[in-house]
């Protein structure tokens, strides 16, 4: 990145890409052209800068300002007043919701201060299709090394010893699985990267292959060379088109320069990567599901053992690892496993991405040293509850999580902490809820999606979940009963200890967390017919407060099954018996004359 | 519900050289499937039956595999496919309202094509735009931070046809 005196980078992630960055970046480019400015300034697309809320973001190097929310409309302000007068464009910098200054540099923000990025540590700062880039900051420096070491079972030792686990959801010591995977001696290895990334609510594995795609294909070749396997695939979503085009380009061009293929930096090791596409199966984030699913069958989980590491792939010992397990690997044989077993608590070494999402001002993907508290994610890193409302739960661990509530607040966030406090780590998705959400609808939205997503091979979870499923959809509707809460907790024990995979073990998680953190509610469903939180359509009403409403019919208009009648200028009604309860018209109501009861 | 349809030789040659093209390999019955559905937009049954007999595999194995992933559909999409984000992060700010409002006004339920062809609806998961929460996706178009009386906007924007994605 040298030539060039300054440098823009346009935010490439999924959130900015879909509020026309592509559009930004094309702008931006030819008003530089425009201008003779060429040889100058050079235009990025890069991956995730994390801070999505804001986006798109434009990014100017060398002197890091950090400009957000930025129009395709924006870009010749930018280009005339930044570049060519050295003003900054104040109007588009962030405001600090405290002091309502403007921050120009991320560094500054409270959303970036308690960051710390290791897996994350590209992107947005290289542009991903360029293999230069990746390279200009230590890429595939650590694959050199640990081929110029020429010792398997010493790099294994250092990955060991760093303390790293698997940051799929699992947990399992990442060193110790790659050791199984040595040990086991056959003609032919595989080494697959996870990249089925399908909690709902998470995007931290799309997010690194968007961004940084070389530092997983780096790692997957020195994971190749510890256990003794010349082939690596790639299991990706097909629902991640950019992803997908990235790594196409990555590993094309680490072909080209002789960085993955035959040979590598000129010794004995040879490994390619190809890419095998997923269709749609949260099951298929299960190892051995995912390993049928490679093979072109159904995606469905077999027992273990034996463990992929013994039979995988076409029957062959697999090593199998997420996208952001990977992402760790080059750094910390760059930096030592000393370095990395520093950061975090006592059995949770290094960072964890979450996917920061839901009721919270600053929405994104944020990277943490393990051993952070809620406290400081929600309110420091979050910027707080949205609207100002009351913080009620965390989910963490999607469909296999659960909620954390404010009692768990200045709990440190590890592995072993979130199982104790009745959720998990999961892959990273992190959705905070306020007071207006009702936690027996959430379980059900989770059951919803497990119901939909079990393979069907095992009765517990095919059967037991839709009966789930029925009771809480029973109880949502107001005709539960107190018989109905014994069977949800009796039922979702034996799903949990009769079913084959992890997908079933841990399906009943959101209703238990629930049951435990918010009995009360459920109390209110079934007792009292009533939905503290408003949200349950069978439980509430609508009803225009005749004082408040002053008859403009603006709620007439936007009401989709005319159920509100009434004269111009006179208060207005709602006919219960046709209204949907859709909540159109107290969105429309300036005068807060419509009332949930 | 499945569509009963009449398959050109065109096609039956199109998906004979997609097979080949993967050497009729059982184990590539997914990759065939995807470029399959790449091509024609969907797969319906005579389709799956074609690739069996190519794969020399059983049409009940294909079936399996094809039901099995949400990704594969067997009725085709409308023109202009509508998908609702019912990631968490977009449940919790209001998803299920939208949803709703589409279903009524284009009159369809989740998986189904209108009978004109025109909008299909489908609720995905997680699009990976949780900052813009609630998300919803015309075709590759995304819509983000929606209330429900931007739906029937979006809706006008589409219909007669006029406005290509």
């Amino acid at each position: 990145m040298a030539n060039y005196k300054y440098h823009m980078l346009v935010c490439g992630g999924t959130g900015c890409f879909a509020s026309q960055s592509d559009q930004i970046k094309k702008n931006l480019a030819q008003i530089i052209e425009e201008k003779g400015l060429q040889n100058e300034v050079q235009v990025v697309i890069t991956g995730c800068f994390g801070f999505c809320e804001q986006g798109p973001i434009v990014k100017m190097l060398p002197d890091n300002t950090f400009y957000v929310r930025v129009k395709p409309e924006d870009c010749r302000e930018l280009v005339e007043e930044h570049i060519i007068k050295g003003r900054k464009v104040n109007r588009l910098l962030y405001t600090d919701p405290e002091n309502k200054e403007h921050v120009a540099d991320s560094k500054h923000m409270e959303f970036y201060k308690k960051q710390l990025r290791i897996a994350l540590r590209n992107c947005g700062f290289i542009d991903p299709e360029n293999i230069n880039e990746y390279i200009a900051r230590d890429g595939y420096a650590a694959l050199a090394s640990v081929l110029e070491i020429n010792n398997p079972l010493a790099t294994i030792d250092v990955i060991k010893k760093s303390g790293l686990r698997g940051r799929g959801g699992g947990g399992f010591p990442t060193g110790l699985k790659w050791e199984i995977a040595a040990k086991n001696h056959a003609d032919q290895k595989y080494v697959v990267c996870n990249a089925d990334e399908g909690d709902p609510g998470a995007f931290m594995d799309r997010s690194i292959l968007e961004g940084d795609p070389h530092s997983v294909l780096e790692a997957m070749a020195i994971n190749g060379f510890c256990i003794g396997a010349n082939k690596g695939l790639i299991y990706i979503r097909a629902e991640y088109p950019l992803a997908i085009e990235r790594l196409l380009i990555a590993i094309k061009q680490a072909e080209e320069t002789g960085l993955l293929g035959k040979n590598i930096f000129g010794s004995d090791f040879s490994f390619d990567i190809e890419l095998r596409y997923g269709a749609g199966a949260f099951v298929c984030g299960e190892e051995t599901a995912l390993i049928h699913s490679m093979e072109g069958e159904r995606g469905e989980p077999t027992f273990k053992p034996p463990f992929p590491a013994q039979e995988g792939y076409l029957k062959m010992p697999t090593n199998v690892n997420n996208v952001e397990t990977y992402a760790n690997i080059p750094v910390i044989i760059l930096k030592g496993w000393e370095w990395f077993s520093s950061i975090g608590t006592e059995k949770s070494k290094g960072t964890k991405v979450f996917a920061l999402a839901g009721k919270i001002n600053n929405v994104g993907l944020i990277e943490v040293p393990m051993g952070i508290t809620l406290r400081e994610v929600v309110y420091e890193i979050g910027g707080g509850i949205k609207d100002g409302k009351k913080f009620k739960a965390m989910q963490t661990g999607g469909p296999s999580g659960g909620c954390l509530t404010e009692k768990f607040l200045d709990t440190p966030i590890d592995y072993d902490n979130l199982i104790e406090a009745g959720s998990m780590m999961g892959s990273g998705g992190m959705i905070v809820m306020d007071e207006d959400d009702c936690m027996v609808a959430v379980s059900k939205f989770y059951l919803e999606f497990t119901v939909e997503e079990s393979c069907g091979k095992c009765t517990p979870c095919r059967i037991g979940n839709k009966r789930l499923y029925e009771l809480l959809e029973k109880i949502t509707e107001g005709k539960g009963t107190m018989e109905d809460l014994d069977i949800l907790k009796s039922l979702s024990k034996v799903i949990k200890d009769t079913s084959l995979c992890g997908l079933g073990q841990t399906s009943p998680n959101p209703v238990l967390s629930t049951i435990d953190n918010f009995w009360d509610e459920y109390l209110a469903h079934v007792m009292e017919k009533k939905c503290p939180a408003g949200q349950c359509k069978a439980l509430k009403s609508y009803i225009i407060e005749p004082d408040l409403c002053i008859g403009c019919g603006a709620c007439v208009r936007v009401c989709p099954v005319n159920a509100i009648k009434g004269e111009k200028k006179m208060p207005h009604e709602i006919n219960q018996a046709d209204c949907i309860k859709c909540g159109a018209c107290i969105e429309k109501c300036k005068f807060n004359a419509i009332l949930i009861k | 519900m499945s569509v009963k349809i009449e398959i050109s030789q065109k096609t039956r040659t199109k998906i004979e050289e997609i097979c080949k093209s993967f050497n009729n390999e059982p184990g590539e019955l997914i990759n065939v499937l995807h470029k399959t559905q790449d091509y024609l937009g969907y797969l319906p049954a005579e389709v799956q039956e074609v690739v069996a007999h190519e794969l020399k595999i059983s049409t009940a194995k294909v079936y399996g595999v094809v039901s099995f992933y949400s990704f594969f559909t067997m009725i085709p999409k409308g023109r202009f496919p509508v998908s609702i984000c019912m990631g968490t992060a977009c449940y919790v700010r209001g998803a299920e309202r939208i949803l709703d409002e589409f279903k009524h006004l284009l009159k369809l339920g989740v998986g189904e094509t209108g009978a004109d062809g025109l909008f299909s609806l489908a609720s995905l998961r997680c699009v990976g735009a949780c900052g813009l929460a609630p998300v919803v996706l015309v075709g590759e178009k995304v819509y983000g931070r929606l209330a429900t009386d931007d739906v029937k906007s979006i809706v006008e924007e589409y219909k007669g046809g006029g406005c290509a994605v």
